[in-house]
């Protein structure tokens, strides 16, 4: 026995070693890239914010602190901008997540011909986000649009309603947009979430005899908690990124009514070249995103102890 | 029974309803795309075409130089070569990193994963201002080798996440019984593990082809000209320029749309079994 073990123990530690040799090398590559394109300019966006940078590189560069920042949280724009987000993020996210329990629900129950509701289920979410945009931008046109043309044929309105011509119809309208690519995909995490549920829960359920709203409430939204909490965070994040579909379907207008936080900054940043207040901007994004993360990742952990 | 047969009926008539929501908005940018411009602008507009009309589809595939139809082709090949190489360049390195991550102990493995994980959180636009600057000392803007190099990083996370859940699933066992037979540790990674995880690189594989062929914002910064621009960039000028023929807008849509579309629904098991072993993994 003691034999054994003072032969063993040195190899185990060599085994250790190589495996740490070893990790670094497969890890080596995805670092780079990830440091080279991530980490790296996300520091040099840090250091930039605190600099007054005018389109060319040449340009001298005085420091000038946390200028940017205050200029930035001094002016109308950028709270109008903040709010639309605020709008933008909780709506939709609040649509998509309604939307896809019922859709993820739908998927995951006995239906005829499973496989062609599920692929059809898939399409929007593989629609480039840009053609998505396209296309709405199309439907919502005020003269040739699909959508003023369905409700004046069914005799609903007489008359084609601008629906990207007015600031807040058309932040809404952009929305409609958003959940029609979106939902399927919350949907999808979703029901990822409700395929690992044991059958067992449901069956011992039914032969309690228990109502279909109350087996939803006590076993299925208990059990997909953790995806539920997933998915707000990755919908939060990316509501608070939102910028190709605004890009593509109404530039931020119109008269600013749909440039939310991310737009806003690309403004600022490109069309303004006012880079140092981009990188500022840049900042703010990332700090509102990181403390949403935390409030909701605290509000995860107390929901999971209170169900114990 | 009654009762049953009745829940299904409506089970039945929601899945319907589901799926006309879903298809109507395609069906019309479809339709758009062969319908005469005449049946799209009149009022009432004319849901039916009168005839079929190829003349967008005509533009987009024999359009000469300087047209329409040779920016939207450039950017078809540019998609499909930054797609592409997107795909392997993140399949090599995630299926490497995720290796590390799901069988190897070393130190500070569990933040070394968190710090990948986190970059997905960071907002493009954050990291946009020093890459442009980045890309541009290396004289990379406006080639398709910048895109690819800054889409990888951007898609490199995803693999490395799908994948090292992936690799945690398959038992140790079936890995040790390899090395007792003495292959190495990067032999049994591609004998043992990859074939018994067909299901994780399928899905990695597809996410990433979809995230390359959908990113913009790298795309509408760094390129200028045919040389290196996407197709969602061509798509969004197309959108912008030519706002009274939405037909050629959409067959251009359509055809940007299709390989993503084929692509997901013929892997479509492994989009859930994708994003489930994140999510129940947390």
């Amino acid at each position: 026995m003691t034999r054994i073990s003072t032969v063993a123990a040195p190899r185990r530690r060599a085994g250790k070693e190589s495996q740490r040799r070893l990790a670094f090398w497969l890890l080596l590559p995805a670092a780079i890239a990830v440091f080279g394109v991530i980490v790296y300019p996300i520091i040099r966006t840090l250091i930039i914010s605190f600099f007054e940078v005018n389109s060319a590189l040449a340009v001298e560069t005085p420091f000038i602190g946390i200028d940017n920042y205050l200029q930035a949280l001094s002016s109308s724009g950028f709270w109008a901008a903040i709010g639309r987000t605020l709008y933008f993020t909780v709506v939709s996210t609040a649509i998509e997540l309604t939307l896809g329990m019922m859709l993820a629900l739908l998927l995951n129950a006995r239906l005829r011909m499973r496989w062609l509701f599920r692929a059809i289920v898939v399409l929007p979410w593989a629609v480039p986000t840009i053609v998505n945009a396209a296309m709405w931008k199309g439907i919502f046109n005020a003269q040739y649009g699909s959508l003023n043309a369905a409700l004046t044929g069914l005799g609903i309105t007489d008359e084609y309603i601008a629906w990207l011509g007015h600031p807040f119809l058309a932040l809404n309208m952009v929305i409609v947009a958003d959940a029609w690519k979106t939902t399927p995909l919350v949907a999808f995490f979703l029901l990822a979430g409700l395929t690992v549920i044991s059958p067992e829960l449901y069956e011992s359920a039914k032969l309690d005899r228990a109502s279909w709203p109350r087996i939803f409430r006590s076993i299925t939204l208990p059990m997909l908690l953790p995806s539920i909490s997933i998915v707000l965070v990755l919908r939060t994040v990316e509501a608070f990124k939102a910028f190709d579909i605004i890009y593509a379907m109404t530039r931020g207008g119109p008269a600013d009514g749909t440039q939310t936080i991310a737009y806003y900054t690309y403004v600022r940043a490109f069309s303004d070249q006012n880079f140092g207040m981009g990188s500022a901007l840049s900042y703010i994004i990332v700090i509102v995103i990181l403390i949403l993360t935390a409030i909701y990742l605290k509000m995860l952990r107390q929901a999971e102890t209170s169900l114990v | 029974m009654n009762r049953k047969r009745r829940n299904s009926v409506l089970l039945h008539v929601c899945a319907i309803i589901v799926a006309i929501v879903i298809l109507l908005p395609f069906a019309w940018m479809v339709e758009a795309s062969f319908a005469p411009q005449r049946d799209l602008v009149g009022r009432p507009m004319r849901w039916i075409p009168s005839h079929i009309d190829f003349s967008r589809y005509g533009e987009i595939f024999n359009g000469s130089e300087g047209s329409v139809g040779s920016t939207f082709r450039a950017a078809m090949v540019n998609s499909t070569v930054v797609a592409v190489a997107v795909v392997l360049i993140a399949m090599v390195v995630g299926i490497l990193g995720a290796y590390a991550f799901a069988r190897l102990r070393f130190p500070f493995r569990k933040v070394t994963l968190m710090i990948f994980l986190s970059t997905y959180m960071l907002p493009q636009i954050a990291l946009l201002i020093p890459l442009y600057f980045i890309v541009n000392s290396l004289g990379l803007l406006d080639t398709t080798l910048g895109l690819i190099l800054v889409d990888s990083s951007l898609v490199i996370p995803f693999t490395l996440w799908i994948l090292s859940n992936y690799f945690v699933t398959i038992p140790d066992e079936l890995e040790e019984a390899a090395r007792i037979d003495g292959t190495s540790r990067i032999g049994a990674l591609f004998r043992i593990i990859l074939p018994s995880a067909k299901p994780g690189i399928f899905a990695a594989m597809m996410f990433s082809f979809l995230l390359a062929w959908d990113e913009f914002m790298y795309a509408l910064i760094f390129t200028s000209s045919d040389a290196a621009k996407t197709l969602p960039v061509a798509i969004s000028e197309f959108a912008g320029r030519y706002t009274t023929d939405f037909g050629l807008v959409a067959a251009g849509g359509i055809l940007a749309a299709l390989p993503p579309i084929v692509i997901a629904i013929a892997f479509q098991r492994y989009v859930v079994s994708g994003m489930g072993v994140g999510s129940v993994k947390g």
